[in-house]
């Protein structure tokens, strides 16, 4: 990462097809809940389409898209969401993380699966700020040309 | 004696893979290396779990209507693979600080090999 | 509401904090020292509310999200766990007051991720000690073993290579033990340790179970430095900042210990493990020798740092052999030591940061008696810690190493007597040589005793919690009997 040289076919085909990843990350995440997939794994997803910007357009350009100051607060963001929905849960009287007495839904099962759902976006959100923000550390002081 | 190599495959395999990232860890003296071994020795356990998890004849555990929903010996179990998940997610956790460390250590004492790093260390112990 | 649920609240306030000083501090630096310090104070409080809890109504179990275990995760409050739970959040409650100038002086601008690093820390030892379920430790070890390695490689120079060196081992103790748990849930199907508990002595030390004990065994032995396992220990604690090695020194090897007790005397159960594995008398004879290899090396130290890194060393030696008698007095003993040790080296750290800060170096060859004319009260506290340590009555480090003894009369293992006997010698030996430096007045010839010495104490928010723990270590003394009827007979566990 000592010097960028830009060049238009990975430039184009990465700007291309990184919104179909985010696409298919955020389907990841909303299905994790019932069949295969979640929020760690849509996460990743997402880190990877915006970590595919970062080396195909050079490590300055890219913080236009995300930049490298959003990392920590939006990983303690989506973190907090988890924590928020199970200190709801406690609030309303169950035990922590006690999804079915936050009355989502008429059916005790349906109002666990929205908890649950709420968990897996924060937990995306999380890993996806965090895993951005590893690869920004990691690159730091090192600017490409 | 043929069924306890070949029937165990997949726990040969997974011991095999955990003597060779034991022996990465132990033996190299390159902290890439090691971390490499590293790597190597998380993703046996997490094949260990993963291939204890199955059973004869059994298909993936999402709810086909024409199996139906009856008989659990007809899905395999998908609790260790979700705890193979969270175990995934240390990995990651784990890596990303030990490259960050390696990073630190490369910009203070120019040299990634061990035995000089620590020769390096006790000098400046000595010296202070 | 926080009556009923106050044994999930002591790992989830700290997690709070932890989660909230990074996005409250992003703008203004100084909240983090209070958010932090606000936090620890309330988990205490809450431990101690949970240990009234279980006094007054006997074992205690809290299933997360209504979900029944064996399905669900629980936490079960015994006396044991809310014992070492408020051993490891006041001690950390002390040690945090202490590390606000510590802090200020050694790490001036990354003082808002240490403290949410340290409240990640001490959410994993929290979690650690309360949960009831065999996964769920592995979670809350990984993530208190990911902070301590970031709070070790703060320090200065050679700190991230120690904080490696640390990693590498620590993973390997972490990744044995989630082996031991994977061949624990293909044998009996339950990740719960109760359930597990109940299960185990119907399958008759099937060989899987016998190699899961001994995985977990020696997974969790890494994570203790017990001694073949040590390595780690000395680097970590010398070369990291005087605020982590007193938050970690005290109570990072102890979930260790806590762990390794509830697997082998409450999970297994003695009989298992003396018809499968002598676990417990390997345990025993690898304490021996820690104690008396951990104070030779001790001696030979010339930082104050790594000398008490070196004792912690023998220290939890002492903790091994009263698990490997396995008898009352050597588990009384053991889990006394657990929270006499906490107090002891905090006491110490404390001094050497106090030390650190004022005269700029905690070396011994270069402490003489100026030292004590500049800080009368950290050398007390000193002398405090050190006579706990060797173990001079009243103060606590007497009595465990008296119910230790009695353990080891009790089976009739004259070499471990003599092996603790001989260390109390050792321990003297270290500790009154800095004593000597800086209580003797120096020879004819040397630097003549002028008076131009002035008081320089160590600021009060640095020396409050060094004399507090230093009295504590008298009043538990003395308070002794009180602890040991009240909480620490209830440790045993049943079929002892």
């Amino acid at each position: 990462m000592r010097t960028y040289r830009p060049n238009p076919i990975v430039s184009l085909v990465s700007r291309l097809v990184s919104p179909f990843i985010v696409m298919f990350a955020l389907y990841v995440i909303f299905h994790g809940h019932y069949s295969p997939g979640g929020g760690f794994q849509g996460g990743t997803l997402i880190a990877a389409a915006l970590i595919l910007i970062r080396l195909s357009e050079g490590n300055e350009a890219a913080q236009l898209q995300f930049p490298r100051s959003w990392g920590t607060p939006l990983g303690s963001l989506g973190v907090l969401i988890y924590f928020g929905t199970g200190l709801a849960t406690v609030l309303m009287g169950g035990r922590f993380l006690d999804y079915s007495v936050l009355h989502l839904s008429h059916h005790v099962s349906m109002s666990r699966s929205y908890g649950i759902l709420m968990v897996e976006i924060g937990v995306g959100l999380a890993v996806t700020a965090i895993l951005v923000s590893i690869f920004d550390n990691l690159l730091e002081g090192n600017p490409d040309v | 004696m043929f069924d306890f190599i070949v029937g165990h495959y997949a726990y040969w395999f997974v011991f095999i893979l955990m003597a060779i990232g034991l022996y990465g860890m132990i033996i190299k003296c390159n902290l890439v290396k090691k971390l490499i071994g590293m790597s190597i020795f998380q993703v046996s356990i997490i094949l260990f779990y993963v291939a204890g998890a199955n059973k004869w004849g059994a298909t993936v555990p999402v709810a086909d209507p024409a199996l139906g929903t009856a008989d659990p010996a007809k899905y395999i179990n998908p609790l260790p693979h979700t705890l193979m998940l969270t175990a995934i997610v240390v990995g990651v956790a784990t890596m990303g600080v030990a490259l960050a460390l390696v990073i630190t250590i490369y910009k203070r004492y120019k040299s990634l090999d061990e035995t000089r790093l620590l020769e390096q260390m006790r000098k400046e112990d000595d010296t202070e | 509401m926080i009556l009923s649920n106050s044994p999930a609240l002591v790992p989830l306030s700290l997690l709070l904090a932890a989660i909230v000083i990074p996005m409250a501090a992003f703008r203004r630096r100084w909240l983090a020292y209070p958010l932090a310090l606000c936090a620890s104070a309330f988990a205490t409080g809450i431990s101690v509310v949970n240990i009234i809890r279980v006094l007054t109504e006997g074992t205690i179990h809290y299933h997360f999200g209504g979900w029944i275990p064996p399905i669900g995760i629980e936490y079960v409050l015994d006396p044991l766990s809310s014992f070492v739970t408020l051993v490891v959040n006041a001690v950390s409650l002390m040690v945090l007051v202490h590390a606000r100038r510590s802090v200020a002086a050694e790490l001036p601008d990354k003082s808002m991720p240490f403290y949410a690093v340290v409240m990640l820390m001490l959410t994993g030892f929290n979690g650690i000690i309360l949960t009831g379920d065999f996964f769920n430790l592995y979670v809350f070890l990984e993530i208190s073993s990911l902070a301590l390695y970031g709070m070790i490689a703060v320090g200065g120079r050679k700190s991230p290579i120690a904080a490696f060196r640390y990693l590498i081992m620590g993973t390997v103790g972490g990744s044995f033990y989630l082996l031991g748990v994977g061949f624990i849930y293909m044998t009996t199907g339950s990740l719960n340790m109760a359930d597990v508990a109940r299960i185990a002595p119907s399958l008759h030390q099937q060989p899987a179970l016998v190699a899961a004990l001994g995985l977990m065994i020696t997974g969790l032995g890494i994570k203790m430095a017990i001694f073949p396992l040590h390595g780690w220990l000395p680097d970590a604690y010398t070369y990291a900042p005087s605020a982590s090695s007193a938050l970690i020194a005290p109570v990072g090897a102890k979930v260790g210990v806590y762990a390794i007790i509830r697997v082998i005397f409450y999970v297994f159960g003695v009989e298992f493990v003396r018809n499968s594995l002598p676990i417990t008398e390997i345990l025993a004879w690898l304490g021996a020798i820690a104690i008396i290899y951990g104070s030779i090396q001790a001696i030979a130290q010339k930082e104050m740092k790594r000398m008490l890194a070196y004792s912690s060393v023998a220290q939890i030696g002492y903790i091994g052999l009263g698990i490997g008698l396995a008898n009352p007095y050597g588990i009384i003993g053991a889990v006394l030591h657990v929270m006499n040790h906490a107090l002891m080296k905090a006491c110490l750290f404390l001094v050497a940061g106090n030390y650190r800060l004022k005269l700029g170096h905690s070396t011994i060859p270069r402490l003489d008696h100026r030292v004590r004319r500049r800080m009368p009260w950290t050398t007390a506290a000193f002398t405090i810690g050190a006579l706990s340590m060797v173990g001079v009555p009243p103060t606590v480090g007497f009595f465990s190493k008296w119910y230790l003894a009695l353990g080891t009369i009790q089976n009739g293992r004259w070499l471990f007597l003599t092996a603790l006997l001989v260390s109390s010698l050792l321990n003297a030996v270290y500790f009154f040589r800095i004593l000597e430096k800086v209580y003797m007045k120096p020879l004819e010839g040397e630097a003549a005793d002028d008076g131009s010495v002035s008081l320089d104490e160590a600021p009060a928010s640095m020396l409050v919690p060094t004399l507090v723990l230093g009295i504590a270590l008298l009043l538990l003394g003395l308070l002794n009997a009180v602890i040991v009827t009240g909480i620490i007979s209830r440790i045993v566990p049943p079929g002892m």
